[in-house]
């Protein structure tokens, strides 16, 4: 069973995001993801200062099987992306909630309230399983 | 829902990701597809492939039948339990499908085709059979491959006694067999390894018998990543019905000779052959970050644009490799474009691993 933490904040596909002190957002996948993806061998990072729409995609996770898009949550500026995983992919996999792959200022702080909590991405994983 | 094999339950109690492949749930993986793939690579790994179709070709002029099915010539075959690699093809000597074939008896032969390709072999072979009054039946059949070094060791024990030691002293490509079990010297890994069939009921207690062993499990994911390294070709997807085996990394498997075998699709192959196929696969190695994936777009500098027909991330060589159908003047640098950036990519000669051992310069 995938673990879900308390004090992130989700989307339907499968986003975490942390809300930092500062307003920043940090972005990664979910352990459910991981655990759909298999073993992560390849993260391509979105460029600082790229600007995202909503929903775009701005990220690419590949397992060996396939690779799969990463969505941006809200519109907002790349601050960084996490180069860190280029060596290390399948640090993801080890613990998914503790690796981000991009960090995002978001232009609309009021965007963030549309995030999924925790509850409701428990519900969203319930209602795939079926 | 699928159709699902004797071992269905095995898998899922064991964790499996279930997967559709031609119309049966299949594992692909039972936790990391890496530690799978290396398994097999270092030790021992099993996989359930009874999904596979399995069909006896009985009848005295079952021998000439296939002389003509097939591009390979069946005429090679004269020990009992030898195998044969070979392409089907269609008039125009496009692919219908990549089989193995069996020579058992001179009035019976067993062939080993694609589980997704059932459909369309059955009725081709069987329309081609009534010319030589071959009877075709399909066997329900569990098939086990046990691949890698120790696969052979791993066995041993639990072969039936009377067939032990004949099993254990196969040559690569030959097979053994009793009312029961049917054990071949075969694989689609590139490791030393067996393909074991057996009756469906008779199959959870071996694979139960394998386990606690500790050979491991192995889903469809790592029998592509070790295909894919052992520079094995996938029907659908390295080859199908539009391109032939010249044009698919192939040609060894046309047996040209002797000149008056009239095999299906000899004399389009033969054009081709005289005139130059215009395509080749390759075997590629990205040289920059990325994976390479079938259909990225491969662009050869001066002499056009070609294909990745497979890709995958390499657990043994920990790059990124593929099969390319190109232009067959391509040279030996291209580039792929991986979501509109164009990376780097060498041609390698194929296998890139070969028991146990990277075989190209990486």
């Amino acid at each position: 069973m995938s673990k879900i933490r308390a004090d992130l904040k989700y989307t339907k596909s499968h986003e975490w995001i942390k809300i930092g002190d500062d307003g920043s957002l940090s972005i990664g996948i979910t352990d459910h993801a991981q655990e759909a993806l298999g073993d992560i061998v390849f993260v391509e990072v979105p460029q600082k200062g790229r600007k995202l729409k909503a929903g775009e995609a701005c990220a690419v996770v590949e397992s060996v099987k396939a690779a799969s898009d990463i969505y941006s949550p809200v519109a907002g500026e790349v601050l960084e992306g996490n180069a860190k995983l280029a060596d290390k992919p399948e640090s993801i996999n080890q613990d998914a909630f503790a690796n981000w792959i991009l960090r995002l200022k978001p232009a609309n702080p009021a965007d963030l309230n549309q995030l999924l909590d925790a509850k409701a991405y428990e519900k969203v994983l319930a209602d795939e399983a079926q | 829902m699928g159709k699902r094999t004797s071992l269905y339950d095995l898998h899922v109690t064991a964790g499996a990701r279930m997967v559709d492949f031609g119309g049966w749930d299949m594992p692909v993986n039972y936790g990391s597809q890496i530690e799978e793939h290396h398994a097999v690579r270092r030790d021992a790994g099993m996989f359930d492939v009874s999904h596979m179709t399995v069909l006896d070709l009985e009848g005295s002029r079952s021998r000439d039948f296939l002389r003509k099915l097939l591009a390979n010539d069946i005429g090679k075959l004269h020990e009992p339990g030898k195998a044969l690699y070979s392409c089907m093809l269609n008039e125009r000597g496009g692919v219908i499908d990549d089989l193995i074939t069996y020579f058992l008896r001179e009035d019976w032969f067993r062939m080993v085709v694609n589980a997704a390709t059932h459909d369309k072999d059955l009725a081709w072979i069987t329309q081609q059979a009534k010319a030589f009054g071959v009877r075709v039946t399909e066997r329900d059949l569990a098939m086990i491959a046990v691949q890698g070094p120790n696969a052979r060791e791993q066995i041993a024990s639990l072969l039936p006694s009377t067939m032990r030691d004949r099993a254990l002293t196969l040559k690569p490509f030959t097979a053994v067999f009793d009312n029961h079990w049917f054990v071949a010297r075969t694989g689609y890994t590139g490791e030393d390894g067996f393909e074991i069939m057996l009756l469906p009921a008779k199959a959870p207690e071996f694979w139960r018998a394998l386990a606690a062993k500790s050979v491991k499990p192995c889903g469809l994911g790592a029998r592509d990543t070790l295909r894919l390294e052992a520079a094995m070709n996938l029907y659908g997807q390295d080859m199908d019905e539009n391109v032939t085996p010249l044009e698919s990394g192939l040609g060894w498997t046309v047996a040209w000779n002797p000149a008056e075998r009239d095999f299906i699709g000899r004399a389009a192959l033969e054009a081709q052959r005289d005139t130059g196929p215009k395509c080749k696969l390759i075997g590629l190695l990205l040289e920059d970050k990325g994976i390479l994936r079938a259909h990225q777009k491969v662009i050869c500098d001066g002499v056009g644009v070609g294909e990745i027909t497979s890709g995958t991330f390499s657990p043994t060589l920990e790059r990124s490799i593929a099969l390319a159908r190109v232009p067959v003047a391509a040279g030996e640098t291209m580039q792929v474009d991986i979501r509109g950036k164009l990376c780097k990519a060498r041609v390698v000669k194929p296998p890139f691993v070969r028991n146990g051992k990277i075989l190209v310069t990486l």
